[in-house]
Parts: structure tokens; C-alpha cells; sequence
């Protein structure tokens, strides 16, 4: 994966196949490091599964028995000096937490990329989900949070072209508030 | 965010439209977004559809969705497009390039863009 932005597309859509009805996503740059974390509150992992998920040889899929989506956002966590994690609850508070950490100063570290064209795509293919979205970053954070944008536009569904545009421009806009 | 407003003003134009819309289209075209499309460039392709659909005023004809792992990920990104009583016409090695011409003279045309099918790229 060239950007972060493309295993984090990748990480949610496992999220969206777990049922979840929120998946929020904040990235969190601070003294040197970003932290990743992708957390839903889909159906979760038993334990066994916990345990072996960052394995290439389990998987999800069914069209053949390797998945490489947690894999490659390990690899890409660790080949900077920093880790991947996954928690998971099957029980009353169910969902899972994917968290990775970055070296961002780390030759290996790749660059974050077009968080906004994977928001707009996750949007597009789910958009009965929720999605929360940070960027915490020096000089600013952004913030989108599709419940917000579902109180404002009713009926209208957050995928219609239109809106899927401004989201986009939303997430690119050189001034935050 | 100081631009709620202007969601605000989609809403206002499209409210009126929303039925229109939810009279599903008849061409369907589906994009791979498993592990294995998305490495592959398929992002920047589901956009250029999507784009394109509704700046060709399409999306009433035309629903473009996305999937998981279609199983030949050598020929990631993959575009199928299936529309009533036609065969299905599978676009490998897309770009979004690739898909704005589909989308012009497939999806709006009709007509296959046979360069880019499996077909063509098999035997190629």
C-alpha cells in the first residue's frame, strides 16, 4: 500500500463486513509519532481469531484462504519501529479496535495520502454506516462526522454525488476552524 | 465547519430529486475493493466512475457499488458492468482513465469498450 489512507480503506471495510453501525477513525500526530486507531462497534472476534488475525493465513475471504488487509497495516506500522494492536469483544460491548503506531520521521513511514478520497469512498459504498473521521495534526484538526451531516440533509443520502463532492472538498479545504 | 451551510443548500436542491434517484438503475457497475484492488489502484478508479455517472447524468440508469475480492486479483482494479439480459462485461487492469472512457461509451453509449474486457487482455 502506497498511502495510509489506502490500508486504512482496506482496515474499515472489515469493519462494514462486521456489521458495525459506527466506525470512527482518528489519526493522531504528536511528538514524532502518528497513531492510527479504527474502531467500530460491529459483531467482534472470538479470542482464536484475536490471536491470529495479523496472520496472512487467516482471513475473512472466501475466494481463497489469505488476507492481507492487517498484515500489510502491521508491516507498515513496524517496518518504522512501531507496533500494530487488536482488541475485540464478542460480549455486550462489542467491537473492535485496531490501533498503529508510526515513526513519522522514519524513512520507511508512508505517507498519509488522500484520507479524503478514502472517506468519500467508504461513504459511497456504506452510506447507511456512520463514520466519525479525525486529523489531529500540528496546526489544526479535521473533523467529519456523518451523523451531523445526516441531521442536516434528511432524506437526502450521503451518497449522492453531490454530497460525496463535499465531503471531499470539506476534508480538503485549506482552512479549518 | 463553516461549510455545513452549503450541505445545507444540497439538500435544499436535491431534496425534490431523492425519488428519482431511488428508482435503482438498471446498469450496475461493480468495483473490487478488497485488499487486493485497493493496492492496485481501484480508489482513484471508483472515483473517476462515480464522477463521471453523474456528471453524464447517468445515476437515474446507472448504480455504481463495490465488492469485495472477485478472485483473479492479478487483473486488479476490476470493473464489472451487468445490465438485464446482457452478458456480463468484466474491465481489467482499470485506471481512471480507463473508467471515464467506460463511462462515456459503455455505461452512456452502449457500447463494450472491448480493449479493456478480460477477453482482449487474456489474449493480448
Amino acid at each position: 500500500m502506497k498511502e495510509l489512507s489506502l490500508n486504512i480503506l482496506d482496515i474499515a471495510k472489515n469493519s462494514v463486513k462486521a456489521k458495525a453501525k459506527l466506525i470512527e477513525i482518528v489519526i493522531d500526530e504528536k511528538d514524532g509519532w502518528r497513531r492510527l486507531t479504527i474502531r467500530d462497534d460491529g459483531c467482534g472476534m472470538p479470542p482464536e481469531m484475536v490471536a491470529t488475525v495479523t496472520d496472512p493465513f487467516t482471513t475473512s475471504r472466501t475466494t481463497r484462504p489469505v488476507g492481507m488487509g492487517l498484515p500489510l497495516l502491521k508491516l507498515a506500522a513496524e517496518q518504522t519501529g512501531g507496533t500494530l494492536s487488536v482488541k475485540s469483544s464478542q460480549g455486550d460491548d462489542h467491537g473492535t479496535e485496531v490501533t498503529a503506531t508510526f515513526a513519522m520521521d522514519h524513512l520507511d513511514c508512508v505517507p498519509v495520502g488522500d484520507y479524503a478520497g478514502t472517506m468519500v469512498t467508504l461513504i459511497q459504498g456504506s452510506p447507511e454506516i456512520d463514520f466519525s473521521f479525525t486529523y489531529r495534526r500540528e496546526g489544526g484538526e479535521i473533523n467529519l462526522e456523518t451523523a451531523q451531516m445526516r441531521e442536516i440533509l434528511g432524506d437526502v443520502p450521503l451518497d449522492t454525488p453531490e454530497v460525496l463532492a463535499w465531503v471531499y472538498k470539506s476534508l480538503t479545504a485549506p482552512e479549518q476552524p | 465547519m463553516k461549510t455545513l451551510a452549503e450541505l445545507q443548500a444540497i439538500r435544499d436542491r436535491m431534496k425534490d430529486t431523492v425519488n428519482l434517484r431511488s428508482g435503482s438503475g438498471s446498469i450496475r457497475a461493480v468495483v473490487g475493493m478488497a485488499t487486493c484492488g485497493i493496492a492496485a489502484g481501484a480508489r482513484p478508479v471508483l472515483s473517476a466512475l462515480v464522477e463521471e455517472v453523474s456528471r453524464l447524468g447517468l445515476t437515474d440508469k446507472v448504480t455504481v457499488t463495490q465488492t469485495g475480492c472477485i478472485g483473479i486479483c492479478r487483473y486488479e482494479p476490476i470493473v464489472e458492468v451487468y445490465e438485464a439480459d446482457k452478458e456480463k462485461v468484466t474491465y481489467v487492469k482499470m485506471t481512471a482513465e480507463k473508467a471515464r472512457r467506460v463511462a462515456e461509451e459503455h455505461l452512456q453509449g452502449g457500447k463494450v469498450v472491448e480493449e479493456y474486457t478480460i477477453g482482449a487482455v487474456e489474449n493480448a
